[in-house]
């Protein structure tokens, strides 16, 4: 592996009594495409959103690029502007349009002008495909769209690494295949993700390993190959038997 | 009829209910979006400080807020606008009128807040926006958007709470003056016709305008 960029030792969290994240170590190296699987409930979301303290963690740490997460902040503000995210609802400003919700982070986090931001975030809207809609309001733009602009969104802060929680599931099936191929793309491209997906044809084509969670805990994890083909543990097998079968 | 109108200076009446109306809805905007932030905010004294002077101030009759000014403020407390009376009651009445609409305003913002879902604030701090550049580019913009109609009935409300500044001011503002003609004159039809047209000259358009606004304001989802 590559050098460590994401590193996670000993993390727990509890939502009350709910114990969700159980010692969770995890380290993601520079490049590396990683897959968060695992049933409903098993933490994976929660694990991908305290990555940038989108979700507070009571022990444990998580270091990004060597440095520790601070706690909260305007340190935390400029960890984050290195930490892209994609949300499985899209989340984009409802009220500015597509070229605004990727220009604002870069003018606001980044201090760049408004005409240079422009410029680069008319690139990246023509790198996944949405250039043509950039005066438009998200609502106006189909789910599939939407996630491609989120997806230029957060590559316009040039992020060290990028989170998808689950970025196809709210998605129509017909949509689905225009986010992967931003997604593998970006793969190819060198960029370090953590993708929450089930999405087996994403994890076969860009990814380098995956990750399977259950109950809290990391069960079992190997190369994309490995795993669908031969998982080891046996809620591995309960998990890929459930959603293989049909 | 045409005595009280050329005897009675009704006009300069009402453009006093406007001054009072337009500085302290300008007031109680301001104050009223700072009390939402406060209800808003992450810090719990802060939170704690927006809900104590929301829920003291919106169950005080405004009446009394007028007279505490004058009776209370500026007599026992000794902290007057002015050496002369009319225009410290002019300026209490403006300052209390914001107070008090503040407290809806606050109430019409934080609602409008709570049509945001909450993955637009997630969003806004997962590209780096501190606490404050997500209020201000991303949570109060639509916020506002979203609390136009309730905004817009408090300021609606905030014009016809004017006529409670006359128990301080005296004939200066619509009200006080309607009840000097009474006074004066008798009791007539007319006289209440005249002023209550004046009000719906000053709150029925804003009404039809507000509603406009709000539906083109609105934030598509």
């Amino acid at each position: 592996m590559s050098e460590p960029l994401v590193v996670m030792t000993d993390v727990n969290k509890h939502f009350g009594d709910l114990h969700v994240l159980k010692d969770i170590n995890l380290s993601v190296g520079r490049g590396e495409v990683v897959i968060l699987i695992g049933p409903s409930g098993s933490g994976k979301s929660t694990l991908c959103r305290t990555i940038n303290r989108l979700e507070t963690f009571e022990t444990g740490s998580i270091t990004i690029d060597g440095k520790e997460l601070p706690m909260e902040g305007k340190e935390l503000a400029a960890l984050r502007a290195d930490v892209g995210m994609v949300f499985q609802s899209f989340n984009l400003f409802a009220h500015k349009t597509i070229l605004e919700n990727v220009t604002l982070g870069p003018i606001k986090v980044r201090g760049m002008k408004k005409a240079e931001a422009e410029k680069r975030a008319l690139e990246l809207l023509e790198r996944v495909g949405v250039a043509h809609q950039a005066e438009k309001y998200p609502a106006q733009l189909s789910g599939g769209q939407q996630q491609r602009v989120a997806i230029a969104r957060s590559l316009a802060m040039d992020p060290k690494v990028m989170l998808f929680d689950e970025p196809t599931s709210a998605l129509d099936p017909e949509m689905i295949n225009e986010v992967l191929d931003v997604m593998v793309e970006l793969a190819k491209s060198g960029m370090t993700m953590i993708v929450v997906t089930h999405e087996m044809g994403f994890a076969r084509k860009a990814a380098n390993r995956v990750v399977f969670l259950s109950d809290g805990q990391v069960v079992e994890e190997g190369t994309p190959e490995e795993f669908f083909t031969n998982p080891r543990s046996d809620r591995a097998k309960d998990f890929l038997g459930k959603i293989l079968t049909h | 009829m045409g005595d009280i109108l050329s005897n009675y200076d009704i006009l300069g009446a009402f453009w006093v209910t406007i001054q009072l109306s337009v500085l302290s809805a300008v007031g109680a905007l301001v104050l009223g979006t700072v009390l939402a932030v406060f209800r808003v905010s992450p810090v719990g004294v802060l939170r704690f400080l927006g809900s104590f002077y929301v829920n003291t101030v919106r169950n005080t009759p405004l009446t009394l807020l007028m007279l505490f000014s004058i009776l209370g403020i500026t007599y026992i407390l000794q902290i007057p606008f002015s050496q002369e009376a009319s225009r410290n009651a002019y300026w209490w009445a403006v300052v209390m009128l914001a107070v008090y609409h503040a407290a809806f305003v606050c109430e019409a913002l934080r609602s409008g807040v709570n049509t945001i879902p909450a993955g637009q604030a997630e969003a806004a701090r997962s590209i780096g926006l501190t606490f404050g550049q997500s209020l201000r580019e991303v949570l109060l913009p639509q916020a506002f958007r979203g609390a136009v109609a309730p905004l817009g009935s408090t300021l609606i409300a905030l014009i016809k709470n004017t006529t409670v500044a006359a128990v301080i001011l005296g004939t200066a503002e619509s009200a006080g003056l309607l009840a000097q003609i009474t006074e004066n004159e008798g009791a007539s039809l007319p006289t209440f016709f005249i002023f209550a047209l004046g009000f719906v000259i000053l709150t029925l358009p804003l009404g039809v305008g507000i509603t406009s606004v709000s539906r083109r304001l609105a934030v598509k989802r």
